[in-house]
C-alpha cells in the first residue's frame, strides 16, 4: 500500500518540496494538503508586483488546480488544521476533516508581527503577508488618500512603492536610522531613502510610533512619540514575522523561536518534518525563499530514505521595486579581520561594496547596478579565492581579464616625512603607518595612537585628509560617534531603543542591540546602567559593578586611593551639633584634611576605604546622610540667606533651596547636577552659572538653566518666571526629568539643552502644562525608589565585606 | 625559597568576590587585586596601575580587563599588559579555585 504523506500548509516551501518529491518518485506517497487559505499555491515573492498593478493574481500562481490533479494530490482549501494526534497519526481540520499519515510535513509559515500600539485593532490597520492583504490594500487605494507603512524593511518598502503606484500618498515610518539596516550598510540605506523620496514617498527614520488614531472604529492617522501626527486611511504594519508554531507546540513538538528541526529537517518526532518560515534550524529562522527551497529538497530526499542533510544557508535579497535596483547578500558588518572594496559613482547613483575575509567574498551590497549580484553571490557561496582578480573585482564579471588599475595613483603629493602635527611632531608617514598597522578608522583613535591633533587641534583637518587618503571610502568623518567600541550605535540610538524595545537589563540591551563584547566596557556599562535606572526606576535593579568606583562606594576616590566624604548640608545650612559631630569624626579617624566646598558643605579628605562604613555610621548617628558629592546625580543646592536675614532679599531663598534639595536628593542624572537659589538679582548664590538656578524677584521666581562654570564658562538661559514657590519647584523638577530622559550619559545639562534647543526646552516646560505634569509625575515616581540613603544602607550591612581588604595571615608571620 | 616552590593559601570563598568585581588583598606590604570576571574566572594583579599607581581593585571589570578608576587605563587581567595605545605592565600572580575557595600562591609574592 502506498504510504500517506500529509502536508499542513500550501506555501512556497512545501510546493517546492513536492515538486522535488514527484520528480524523484511520483508514486511513493499518497499526498494530502491542508491549506488554511482558500487558494492554490502562488508565489508570495510576487505579491508586490500584484499590489503595484504590474501583475495579477493569475500571473503568480505556481501550481494551478490541474497540477494537483495530475499528481493525484488531494488539496483541502480553507481547511485549517487544529489538531495533530501523534499517537494515532492523524490530523484534524477546523471544518472537521480527519486524515491519517505515515509522514507529516508541517509548513505553517509565519505570522506578521503586529505592534501592540493603542489602536492596532482599528479597521484599516493591515499587514502585508498574503493575497487577502493585497486585495484589501488595492480596494482602499482606489479612493486615494494617505497610507502609512510602519517598517522600512524589504516588505514595508515594497508595500510603500506598490501603494504609491496605486495612487496613494505614502509615508514610511522606520524605527532605525537607515532603511533595511539588516540587509544594507548605512551608505546604501541612505541612497535607498533618497530614491524613495524621489518617488514621492515620505520617509521618516528613527520614527517611534506611539498611537494609532481612529474615529468610529476606523483608522484616521498615527501619532509618533515626538508628538507628530500623520493622517492616514490605512496603516500597513510590515515590521517582521513570527514563526507560526502554535499547532506544533500543541502536540508537544519541541519549539523555540520556531519549530526546532535537526539537520535532516525532522522535528522532535521522527515521522514529522517541518520546513519554511516556521522552523528553527541551528538557531536560525529564515524569511527568504532560497533557504526554504533548499530545505524542501532535503525533505524530499529524506522522505525517500535517501539520507540528506541541510546545513543552513547564506541568503541574498533583492528589492522588488520598479526603478530601484538593490541587491544584498551575506554578512557585511565591519570587523577587524575583514577588508572591503567600495565603488561609488554619485552622479549615476551607483554604490557597490564587497566585504572580504581571507581573500573570499563574505558579503555584497549593490545599489543602482545589480547585474553582478548573482556572480558575487555565487563566489560567496563557493568561497572562491578572489586574490587573482581582486584589483578589478568590484567592476564585475564583464571586466575580468582587463588591465588592473592602480588605485593608489592619486595619493596626495606630500612626502612621508612632511610634518602634520607641529605640537607633537608627527609626520605623515607615521600617521599612515599607524592607521594601517592598528586598523584605525576614526579620529579619536588616531589621536590616541599617534598624538597627532591631540594637543591644540589646529591640524585636525590635515589629519583627516591623511586618514581619508589612507582609508579610502571607508572613512566617514560625519559618522555619528558610536557610544564606545562595543557598539556602532550612538547614545541617542541606544536610549531610544531601550525604550522602544522595552529593554530592562544590561545583558538584554547587549543581546538585543548586538553588542560586540561579552560584557561591555568601562564606557558603556555605566551609561547603560544610568539609562536603565532612569527609564525603568521601578523594575531595574541597579548594577553596582557597572558603576564607577565613586558611585559604588559612595565616596570620591583621590589620587592616592583614599576617599573623601561629604555629608549633605541642606541648602548649605548647618548647626553646632552637626559641626561637633563632624569634628568628632575627623578626630576619631585621624582625617588629614577638612575643606569647605564650593557647594556650601564640608569635605573630609584622605579616608581609608576600610574606614568608610565606620565614618558613615558616626555621621549617620548625628543625622547626616550622604551628600552624593560623588554622583552623576543631584549634588548641591547652593543658597543665600534670603529674606531671613538679608536686607535686600525678596523671597525665602534658603527655604526654597532646602525644599528643592529635600525633594530632589538621591535622583540620578546623566551628569552631575548643581543648583543655586539667589534671593535677589544681586545673585550671591551665583545661580546664573549653575545647571539650574533660581533668581528670586519681588513678583516671583525667575528660573534659569544650562549654565556652566567648569571646563566651559557660560551664563544660564532664562527658562521663564513663575509666581509661587510651588510652581518653581514643579518647573525645576520637570526640567530635571526632561534632562534625565533625554540627556546622554556624562552630557551636562548645558550641552544637552544646546543640542536639543533652548526654545524646545521652554516650549515643553513653560508652555505645555500636560508635558510638564508628565515629567513631574515621572520624577516623583522615580524618587520613590531613588531616595534611599546609601550610607545607612551600607552601614546596616549591605555588601559590607567589600570594604574590608582580605589579609593573608601567613605573610604577616613571615615578615 | 626559590621560584619553583609553591605555597597556596586560602583567601576567601569565590562568592566573597562579586562577579565583574574585585577584592583587595593585603599581603604584608603588598596590595594585590583579586578579580572575578562575569564567567567566573579569577585573576590576581598587583593593585597598582602602571600609569599613576591607581588601585586597580576599584576599577570596572569588563570581559578580561579592568579599567583603572583614576585615569581609565585598561589593563588585561590575564597578562597585566596595558591595552590600546597605552604602554605598561602590572605584575600578575598565580591564583586558582579549589573547592569553591580562592587560593593564591604566595611563594611568588614573598620571592
Amino acid at each position: 500500500m502506498t504510504k500517506k504523506l500529509v502536508v499542513i500548509g500550501n506555501g512556497m516551501a512545501p510546493g517546492r518540496m513536492l515538486e522535488d518529491l514527484f520528480d524523484k518518485s511520483p508514486d511513493a506517497y499518497d499526498v494530502t494538503i491542508f491549506n488554511a487559505e482558500p487558494r492554490v499555491n502562488y508565489n508570495r515573492l510576487m505579491l508586490s508586483p500584484v499590489l503595484s498593478g504590474e501583475k495579477t493574481y493569475e500571473d503568480i500562481i505556481t501550481h494551478g488546480d490541474d497540477w494537483y490533479e495530475t499528481h493525484g494530490v488531494t488539496l483541502h482549501k480553507s481547511a485549517k488544521i487544529t489538531e495533530i494526534n501523534r499517537e494515532a497519526k492523524t490530523v484534524t481540520s477546523e471544518n472537521g476533516i480527519t486524515a491519517s499519515y505515515d509522514k507529516l510535513v508541517i509548513a505553517t509559515g509565519s505570522n506578521p508581527f503586529i505592534i501592540p500600539l493603542p489602536g492596532h485593532d482599528l479597521d484599516g490597520v493591515l499587514t502585508y503577508r498574503d493575497l487577502d492583504d493585497v486585495e484589501r490594500m488595492i480596494a482602499v487605494s482606489n479612493t486615494g488618500g494617505r497610507a502609512v507603512v510602519i517598517g522600512g524593511g524589504l516588505l514595508g518598502l515594497e508595500a510603500a512603492a506598490g501603494l504609491k503606484m496605486q495612487g496613494m500618498d505614502v509615508t514610511v515610518l522606520h524605527l532605525m536610522p537607515t532603511l533595511m539596516e539588516r540587509q544594507l550598510d548605512p551608505a546604501a540605506g541612505y541612497l535607498l531613502e533618497k530614491a524613495f523620496t524621489d518617488l514621492g514617498i515620505d520617509v521618516l527614520t528613527e520614527a517611534n510610533s506611539k498611537e494609532i488614531l481612529g474615529q468610529d472604529g476606523k483608522v484616521t492617522g498615527i501619532r509618533l512619540e515626538d508628538g507628530t501626527e500623520i493622517e492616514a486611511k490605512i496603516i500597513v504594519m510590515a515590521v517582521g514575522i513570527r514563526p507560526s508554531f502554535d499547532l506544533a507546540k500543541s502536540c508537544e513538538l519541541e519549539v523555540n523561536r520556531g519549530i526546532v528541526v535537526s539537520d535532516d529537517m525532522r522535528t522532535s518526532d521522527p515521522d514529522i518534518f517541518s520546513l519554511g518560515e516556521c522552523v528553527e534550524h541551528r538557531g536560525m529562522c529564515y524569511g527568504l525563499v532560497a533557504p526554504l527551497y533548499e530545505m524542501g529538497t532535503v525533505i524530499a530526499k529524506n522522505l525517500l530514505d535517501e539520507e540528506a542533510i541541510y546545513e543552513g544557508s547564506v541568503t541574498a535579497t533583492k528589492l522588488k521595486v520598479t526603478g530601484i535596483d538593490l541587491y544584498s547578500a551575506g554578512d557585511f558588518a565591519d570587523a577587524d579581520d575583514r577588508e572591503e572594496i567600495v565603488l561609488r559613482d554619485a552622479a549615476n547613483g551607483i554604490y557597490k561594496r564587497l566585504v572580504l575575509k581571507d581573500n573570499k567574498i563574505i558579503g555584497a551590497v549593490l545599489y543602482g547596478e545589480t547585474s553582478d549580484g548573482p556572480w558575487f553571490f555565487d563566489m560567496l557561496k563557493k568561497e572562491t579565492d578572489v586574490s587573482e582578480m581582486r584589483d578589478t573585482l568590484i567592476f564585475g564579471q564583464a571586466f575580468q581579464g582587463g588591465a588592473p588599475l592602480d588605485p593608489m595613483a592619486a595619493v596626495a603629493a606630500l612626502p612621508d616625512d612632511a610634518e602634520i602635527c607641529g605640537c607633537n611632531g608627527v609626520c605623515k608617514g607615521k600617521i599612515v603607518e599607524t592607521i594601517t598597522a592598528q586598523g584605525l578608522t576614526n579620529l579619536d583613535d588616531v589621536r590616541a595612537h599617534t598624538k597627532a591633533s591631540a594637543s591644540c587641534g589646529t591640524c585636525t583637518g590635515l589629519v583627516e585628509q591623511v586618514m581619508a587618503l589612507t582609508l579610502g571610502d571607508s572613512y566617514n568623518p560625519d559618522a555619528v560617534a558610536a557610544m564606545c567600541g562595543c557598539t556602532d550605535l550612538s547614545h541617542g540610538d541606544v536610549r531610544r531603543l531601550i525604550k522602544a524595545k522595552g529593554l530592562k537589563s544590561i545583558p538584554e540591551v547587549m543581546q538585543e542591540l548586538e553588542w560586540k563584547t561579552s560584557c561591555g566596557c568601562a564606557k558603556c556599562r555605566p551609561a547603560l546602567n544610568y539609562y536603565l535606572v532612569a527609564d525603568w526606576p521601578e523594575e531595574y535593579a541597579d548594577d553596582y559593578q557597572s558603576r564607577f568606583i565613586n558611585e559604588r562606594v559612595h565616596a570620591n576616590i583621590q589620587k592616592d586611593g583614599t576617599y573623601s566624604v561629604v555629608p549633605r548640608m541642606w541648602g548649605g545650612v548647618t548647626s553646632s551639633k552637626e559641626l561637633r559631630a563632624i569634628a568628632d569624626v575627623v578626630d576619631k579617624f585621624d582625617i588629614p584634611t577638612v575643606k569647605v566646598t564650593g557647594g556650601q558643605r564640608i569635605d573630609m579628605l584622605g579616608i581609608k576605604k576600610e574606614d568608610l562604613t565606620a565614618v558613615w555610621s558616626d555621621l549617620g548617628e548625628a543625622g547626616f546622610v550622604s551628600g552624593q558629592a560623588y554622583a552623576k546625580g543631584l549634588r548641591t543646592v547652593k543658597t543665600c540667606v534670603g529674606t531671613d536675614w538679608c536686607r535686600f532679599g525678596t523671597q525665602d531663598s534658603t527655604g526654597l533651596g532646602i525644599r528643592i534639595e529635600k525633594f530632589m536628593w538621591g535622583s540620578w542624572t546623566p551628569a552631575k547636577l548643581k543648583l543655586g537659589v539667589s534671593g535677589c538679582p544681586r545673585n550671591c548664590a551665583e545661580a546664573t552659572c549653575k545647571d539650574i538656578g533660581v533668581i528670586c524677584v519681588d513678583s516671583g521666581f525667575e528660573i534659569h538653566f544650562a549654565g556652566a562654570a567648569g571646563l566651559d564658562i557660560k551664563g544660564t538661559e532664562v527658562l521663564g518666571t513663575v509666581a509661587t514657590e510651588d510652581e518653581a519647584l514643579e518647573y525645576i523638577v520637570a526640567l530635571a526629568q526632561m534632562y534625565r530622559e533625554q540627556g546622554y550619559y556624562l552630557e551636562r545639562i548645558y550641552k544637552w539643552a544646546k543640542r536639543i534647543g533652548y526654545d524646545e526646552v521652554r516650549a515643553q516646560i513653560m508652555d505645555d502644562p500636560e508635558k510638564r505634569k508628565g515629567y513631574y509625575d515621572r520624577f516623583v515616581h522615580s524618587q520613590k525608589f531613588a531616595q534611599v540613603d546609601p550610607w545607612s544602607e551600607r552601614v546596616s550591612g549591605k555588601d559590607k565585606h567589600e570594604f574590608q581588604p582580605i589579609k593573608i595571615a601567613q605573610m604577616e608571620a613571615a615578615e | 625559597m626559590n621560584a619553583q616552590t609553591q605555597n597556596w593559601v586560602d583567601l576567601c570563598e569565590l562568592t566573597a568576590i562579586p562577579q565583574r568585581g574585585a577584592r583587595c588583598v593585603e599581603a604584608g606590604e603588598n596590595k594585590i587585586a583579586v578579580f572575578r570576571t562575569a564567567d567566573d574566572n579569577i585573576f590576581a594583579l598587583e593593585d597598582k596601575c602602571p600609569h599613576k599607581d591607581g588601585p586597580l581593585s576599584q576599577g570596572i571589570v569588563h570581559d578580561g580587563c579592568v579599567t583603572c578608576p583614576l585615569h581609565n587605563w585598561v589593563i588585561s587581567l590575564e597578562t597585566g599588559q596595558a591595552q590600546g595605545a597605552d604602554e605598561g605592565e602590572v605584575q600578575t600572580y598565580p591564583i586558582r579555585i579549589e573547592n569553591g575557595n580562592v587560593q593564591i600562591d604566595i611563594a611568588k609574592i614573598m620571592g
